[in-house]
């Protein structure tokens, strides 16, 4: 990946989270060439923004300048599930412990992420706060460990949960209300070319005050909200059926409602 | 992951381009080293091209010696060509099932007529309109047709429509409410109002069958490429310019196999009265894609070649219009020569009073589209 900008919050963000990646400094290649530029034109001096290019591709509407680091990261998400078909890309936070993936699909506003963050504070592995990339050729789940992308109530809750955890500085009123990422563990960035076969497939919800409950789904059923959960499955055709056929069969799937993190994740220990 | 400061970001988009190189000797790639990669990967996206560089690469049997990293973007690339090919034989199965009843011959047009006639223009290339040819005289009842079949005229005020129905060669464009396709209705390869006008009759009557397909026809090769090149050197936009000229190097290259071919191209653009936009393809096919074409055929499409003054001008609008990056980039230098060409395709369409008053319309009067 190949980052320019010249606005200081991007500089700073991916500085201070990215700070165990690899850097291609020596590299001749890189995947995706983008930028975070701030247009041009009277806008600029009025209500600055932010524009995100891949090449000479805007994937989005400009931003506020204030929400250039999300914007980065939404942008890197977008390079990722708009090319990369040669994975089967389900809209998922994955995380692994013992070789054995857990993928959690669900909608926004479902505690995906708070739950993702919580497992990796506690001995989990990230594969990926985003998107479960599982290759078609085996099934296995290959990490894409990047920032873990919190929400409104969710930063506290995990800044209280993992008081340790490295995280950027919010941002607020964003379409999804404020955001903050979470840096991923020095070992889910060293352990990236490392795949894990997928084990569970859990769909989160979080209600308040809800006691924990966790339901096996059926297989058929599992399948049909996978695939709907799934960037990529049209495109795919017959291999993304394939896939998702296949990951319904080396996996358990259940419906899983909590309230409170701990109790969740020693549920989560158990399985 | 590599960070870096404010620098000239356009300088990969060199004047001589890679991804020329590439499509005209796709075993050059052979050789390549990592950086060319990096950037004939970005060159290929940017003009849409991935997809055609991952199939001449395929044909040549050469996928296997390109370095992983790059080999995995032209793979991606193929997962999405294949699906857009299985899409575009569905879509047309059900223009074909609509249009069933009308009982009218239905001519495909460019990049459904590549895939539908499996010729080469079609391998790895994408695009997102289907486009027909059908008698003036049936366009009311092809269009009640497709709209019996779910298609509807997508959200055009009524200045639109007069423009469209009065004065284009083409209904305005009609969108599947279920399936978001689009398919456009040509009765004419030029607009009505333009000062050159290719009889559709004769168009129709060298059309050829297609083996499989009763009812769906595809032009005779010399109309393709003449349609092709009237397409990309009288329409305004050059936001697929260069993949535009890449249909035309490889149909010269398949029809240009019998030596015979080449006569009927240049008699035929007469005939049409397109030898003006037949000699442009010519000119820079040959000049960008290194096509192959016999001296004889160029000298006759030379006599169509304009003053040496216009000429030096369209090499300059031309040469930035398609090689030189896309209008949608505000930022992009070739954003001028884009307007000249805008410009000069709108002069071609229509005589200069109509113009004139098409322009005061669209600027002052049509509602703005946010």
């Amino acid at each position: 990946m190949h980052i320019q900008s010249v606005i200081p919050h991007v500089a700073e963000g991916v500085s201070l989270l990215y700070s165990d990646y690899p850097l291609l400094i020596r590299e001749d290649f890189a995947d995706f060439h983008v930028r975070i530029t701030r247009p041009r034109g009277i806008r600029r001096w009025l209500r600055p923004q932010a524009l995100f290019m891949c090449d000479t591709i805007s994937a989005f509407k400009p931003l506020p300048l204030a929400q250039a680091f999300p914007m980065l990261e939404w942008g890197l998400n977008w390079c990722v599930s708009g090319h990369a078909h040669r994975y089967l890309m389900i809209h998922a936070a994955v995380a692994e412990k013992d070789g054995r993936a857990m993928i959690m699909p669900a909608p926004p506003g479902s505690g995906k992420s708070t739950l993702c963050a919580g497992l990796i504070s506690r001995g989990w592995r990230l594969l990926s706060d985003e998107m479960a990339l599982v290759r078609l050729d085996d099934g296995a789940i290959v990490p894409h460990p990047r920032p873990v992308s919190l929400k409104n109530a969710s930063i506290d809750i995990i800044k209280n949960f993992a008081p340790e955890s490295i995280f950027s500085a919010p941002v607020t009123d964003t379409i999804k209300g404020t955001v903050a990422h979470m840096k991923p563990s020095r070992e889910s960035v060293l352990r990236m070319q490392e795949s894990a076969l997928p084990a569970w497939v859990v769909f989160p919800k979080y209600e308040a005050g809800a006691a924990l409950q966790m339901s096996a789904i059926p297989p058929a059923r599992a399948f049909l909200r996978i695939a709907d959960n799934a960037f990529n499955y049209s495109i795919l055709g017959r291999a993304g059926f394939e896939a998702v056929a296949c990951l319904v069969d080396q996996v358990k799937c259940y419906d899983f409602t909590y309230s409170i993190l701990d109790d969740a994740i020693v549920a989560f220990d158990r399985l | 992951m590599r960070l870096t400061g404010c620098n000239p970001w356009m300088s990969f988009v060199q004047p001589d381009l890679l991804l020329l190189k590439i499509l005209h000797e796709p075993r050059a790639a052979a050789s390549l080293s990592l950086k060319d990669w990096d950037l004939l990967i970005r060159q290929a996206r940017q003009f849409d091209l991935l997809g055609r560089i991952g199939a001449l690469l395929e044909e040549c049997e050469l996928l296997e010696v390109v370095p992983t990293q790059p080999r995995e973007h032209l793979l991606w690339g193929r997962v999405a060509a294949q699906r857009h090919e299985l899409a575009v034989h569905a879509e047309i199965a059900h223009v074909q099932k609509a249009l069933d009843s009308v009982g009218v011959p239905v001519i495909l047009l460019k990049g459904a007529a590549y895939a539908i006639a499996k010729l080469p223009p079609a391998g790895g290339r994408f695009f997102s309109d289907i486009d027909i040819l059908v008698p003036k005289e049936s366009l009311n009842a092809v269009e009640a047709a497709l709209l019996m079949h779910g298609w509807t005229a997508s959200h055009h005020d009524a200045y639109d429509e007069h423009y469209y129905r009065a004065w284009m060669h083409e209904l305005p464009p009609m969108q599947h409410v279920k399936r978001m396709t689009v398919i456009d209705v040509h009765h004419a390869i030029v607009p009505q109002t333009a000062p050159v006008q290719p009889d559709p009759i004769k168009l129709r009557a060298a059309a050829r069958s297609i083996e499989g397909f009763a009812n769906l026809l595809v032009l005779g090769p010399a109309d393709m490429v003449l349609h092709s090149a009237v397409h990309l050197f009288h329409d305004g936009e050059f936001d697929h310019g260069l993949r535009d000229l890449v249909d035309i190097d490889a149909l010269l290259r398949h029809f240009g196999s019998r030596s015979e071919f080449w006569n009927e191209l240049v008699q035929r653009a007469e005939e049409m009265q397109l030898s003006r936009p037949l000699f442009y393809a010519l000119r820079y096919a040959e000049r960008f894609l290194k096509t192959p074409v016999p001296t004889s055929a160029r000298q006759a499409a030379n006599a169509a070649k304009p003053n040496p003054l216009l000429l030096h001008c369209m090499d300059a609008l031309f040469r930035r219009g398609i090689v030189g990056g896309g209008a949608w980039n505000p930022e992009h230098p070739a954003l001028l020569s884009h307007f000249l060409l805008y410009v000069r395709a709108n002069a071609l369409r229509m005589p200069p009073l109509l113009l004139a008053r098409h322009l005061f319309h669209k600027a002052f009067l049509s509602p703005r589209k946010e």
